[in-house]
């Protein structure tokens, strides 16, 4: 798989920017506007990028931002494109940014109702699993066994995290994808091809936390490798709704351990319960495998 | 020009065509329903030429105009009750963000318990978010003030609540002016906004602001809307000119001299109005708009008058405090020396408002001094 990006290419994100060191975000949305751009439009719901985005009228981004309400995005992202059309701005293309609070939590009934309408944007879900931005509550995306401030030791994140690809599958859209900052080239691909479609697009994009997570800035990427390697987080696309399509295929999966030791939001999992988001990890993986299109 | 005989509903849903709005979003709520299957209707039969999006709760639908109006679109909404109240937090956002949208609101009490009766709680509990607040009489009134919201919402650049009475106004039938497009178009032009989206230009609209500067815009608006009394004036006077009819923010019915005068907001004002013939000293105070507040205009109109009592006719109440006109009323009055005493109607839970309630109300005759409350609901 071709993981490199063309370096000559011009970059959106400017960098002075409000995010933290190693902040899986930021580098997100900075690979997505450099394959979208320059003709983009970036709504921005409550989350990270609420601050990222900087001050008005200081912006990190080149391209037009309005920012949102929490719940709204999937609506207001579905009115902007209506409304850009209106004014006969039909090839401007509208990202929707929100993160996994504004996606799988308080903002899933207006992604799903824009889902269900089909409205003509794309959807992106920085998911770094918890809400980062008012400093690590627990979120349905949150993994079992991960320590928030909402669940704090001797506690921890109880229940599986919410599977958000199957929910946004069985709304048939014609596009739906997952990606990584490890994998930029697959990343940069994923929203090409998402942009040639009509309709509506989700792109979800698992976007490491250092200070949320408890790790090292630096180990940003390597954490969203592994957490592909290990089939924690695969790459995949689905085709309205269709069999999921595997992006890239670990020849050998890396054991989930591997990953879940660089985040200090896992030290207090105890081998047992290691063991069982292993098996969770192995069953979603084979049941992934029998679904998926032949390669 | 041709006149119809239709419900509050369908003169706002021909309000909305015939201002030609390019977008509406719609979700259904009793007594509003009927304003967006109107507008389905019409859109069915290709005379609504807009977006017509079904969204899946209140909050998208003023979310969905929204955005269409950040990026130029002249949008329309309507809801009531409960779907006002879900909608709090995007109403906040879109006087913020100056977005000029009109939204129809039809009054109907907020639970619990689940009920349908025109209580006023549900807009006047949106009385502080920065939204024009125009109450309506009567079904050609709805039709008016939604074409005039519109001229007044692009101009001043805030949000216009337009409100009436669920099923007093919302369901009667009345005979309404219905003016072609053309001719309403001729009145209000094409969106005279523009974009604060606009592709391809750098923007970071409506992001982390610190309290200065949200102090600077709120200092801003609330001057804009204390600006709007005098425009929506000309804005009148523009539409007499060409529709032969008008409305004041504040109405003014003095038949002779007054030692009574009532005040009321949207139908209960016509039905002191129905009564003032057989009425002695009384007259009426209609209060159109709510937001911005006339309480100048208030202040003149009774100090030329000598009134010694008014009585104000409240749909609503705010629990441990009263009826909230009452309340702007009295706040209004503060620069009187002798202010008129108050006698407080309280119909919460929208009862309804007969004249023998009013007339009884007016023979009991008011307070030695200050202001009292008087329960309707006592007196059915």
């Amino acid at each position: 798989m071709n993981s490199k990006l063309n370096p000559m290419q011009p970059e959106y994100l400017h960098s002075g920017h409000n995010a933290c060191p190693g902040c899986g975000a930021a580098l997100a949305v900075r690979y997505l506007v450099r394959a979208l751009g320059p003709d983009l439009v970036v709504v921005i719901t409550a989350s990270c990028w609420s601050i990222i985005a900087g001050m008005p009228p200081l912006s990190s981004l080149q391209c037009p931002i309005l920012h949102c309400p929490f719940p709204s995005a999937g609506a207001v992202g579905g009115g902007l494109k209506r409304g850009l059309n209106l004014r006969g701005q039909r090839s401007t293309t509208v990202l929707v940014l929100a993160g996994d609070g504004g996606t799988f939590d308080i903002g899933l009934q207006a992604l799903s109702g824009a889902a269900q309408r089909n409205e003509n944007f794309i959807f992106v879900c920085y998911d770094n699993e918890a809400y980062m931005n008012t400093g690590i509550q627990t979120s349905s995306a949150t993994p079992f066994g991960a320590h928030t401030t909402t669940a704090p030791y001797p506690l921890f994140k109880k229940g599986a995290k919410k599977d958000i690809m199957r929910i946004m599958a069985a709304h048939g859209i014609p596009y739906a994808a997952t990606a990584t900052v490890a994998f930029p080239g697959d990343l940069e691909q994923k929203c090409k091809r998402a942009q040639q479609l009509e309709g509506f697009r989700f792109i979800h994009i698992l976007s490491p936390c250092p200070p949320g997570w408890g790790a090292e800035s630096a180990d940003t990427v390597e954490l969203s490798r592994l957490a592909v390697e290990t089939g924690f987080f695969p790459l995949m696309e689905i085709i309205d709704g269709g069999a999921p399509k595997l992006t890239y295929r670990p020849e050998k999966r890396v054991p989930l351990e591997q990953y879940l030791r660089l985040q200090r939001r896992f030290r207090t999992l105890e081998q047992q319960q290691i063991d069982t988001l292993q098996r969770d990890v192995d069953e979603e993986w084979a049941r992934l495998l029998k679904a998926a299109e032949p390669a | 020009m041709p006149v119809e005989l239709i419900t509050g509903n369908q003169a706002a849903a021909l309000a909305a065509q015939r201002a030609g709005v390019e977008l509406v979003a719609a979700y259904p709520i009793t007594p509003q329903t009927a304003i967006v299957e109107t507008l389905a209707n019409l859109h069915a039969l290709g005379e609504l030429k807009a977006e017509f999006v079904s969204v899946e709760s209140e909050y998208a639908a003023l979310a969905c105009c929204s955005g269409a109006a950040a990026a130029g679109a002249r949008v329309f909404t309507a809801t009531a009750s409960h779907g006002l109240a879900y909608m709090h937090e995007m109403i906040h956002w879109c006087a913020g963000a100056r977005f000029p949208i009109v939204m129809v609101g039809v009054n109907r009490a907020l639970g619990a318990p689940w009920c349908l009766d025109p209580d006023q709680g549900d807009s006047l509990s949106q009385r502080d978010t920065g939204w024009l607040q125009l109450y309506c009489s009567g079904a050609q009134e709805v039709f008016d003030t939604i074409i005039q919201g519109y001229a007044l919402a692009e101009k001043m650049m805030l949000p216009c609540l337009v409100i009436y009475d669920g099923f007093y106004i919302s369901h009667t039938y009345e005979t309404v002016d219905v003016p072609d497009q053309e001719e309403v178009q001729r009145f209000l032009g094409p969106p005279s906004f523009s974009a604060q989206v606009q592709p391809g230009l750098q923007a970071n609209l409506h992001g982390l602001s610190t309290g200065e500067t949200q102090a600077r815009l709120v200092r801003e608006r609330h001057r804009t809307m204390k600006e709007a009394l005098a425009v929506f004036k000309e804005i009148n006077a523009r539409f007499a000119a060409a529709f032969n009819r008008q409305y004041e923010p504040v109405e003014a019915y003095f038949p002779g001299k007054m030692k009574t005068v009532v005040v009321a907001a949207g139908a209960c004002a016509e039905t002191v109005r129905w009564c003032l013939p057989q009425l002695i000293d009384t007259g009426l105070i209609k209060l159109k708009a709510l937001r911005p507040f006339p309480g100048e205009e208030i202040c003149l109109l009774l100090e030329k008058q000598e009134i010694e009592r008014i009585v104000v006719v409240d749909r609503n109440c705010s629990t441990g405090m009263g009826g909230i006109l009452a309340q702007e009323l009295k706040a209004a009055l503060y620069p009187l020396h002798s202010p008129p005493v108050i006698s407080d109607l309280i119909l919460a839970g929208g009862i309804d408002f007969t004249p023998q309630m009013l007339q009884q109300v007016l023979a009991k005759g008011g307070p030695h001094r200050g202001a009292e409350e008087i329960w309707g609901v006592d007196l059915l």
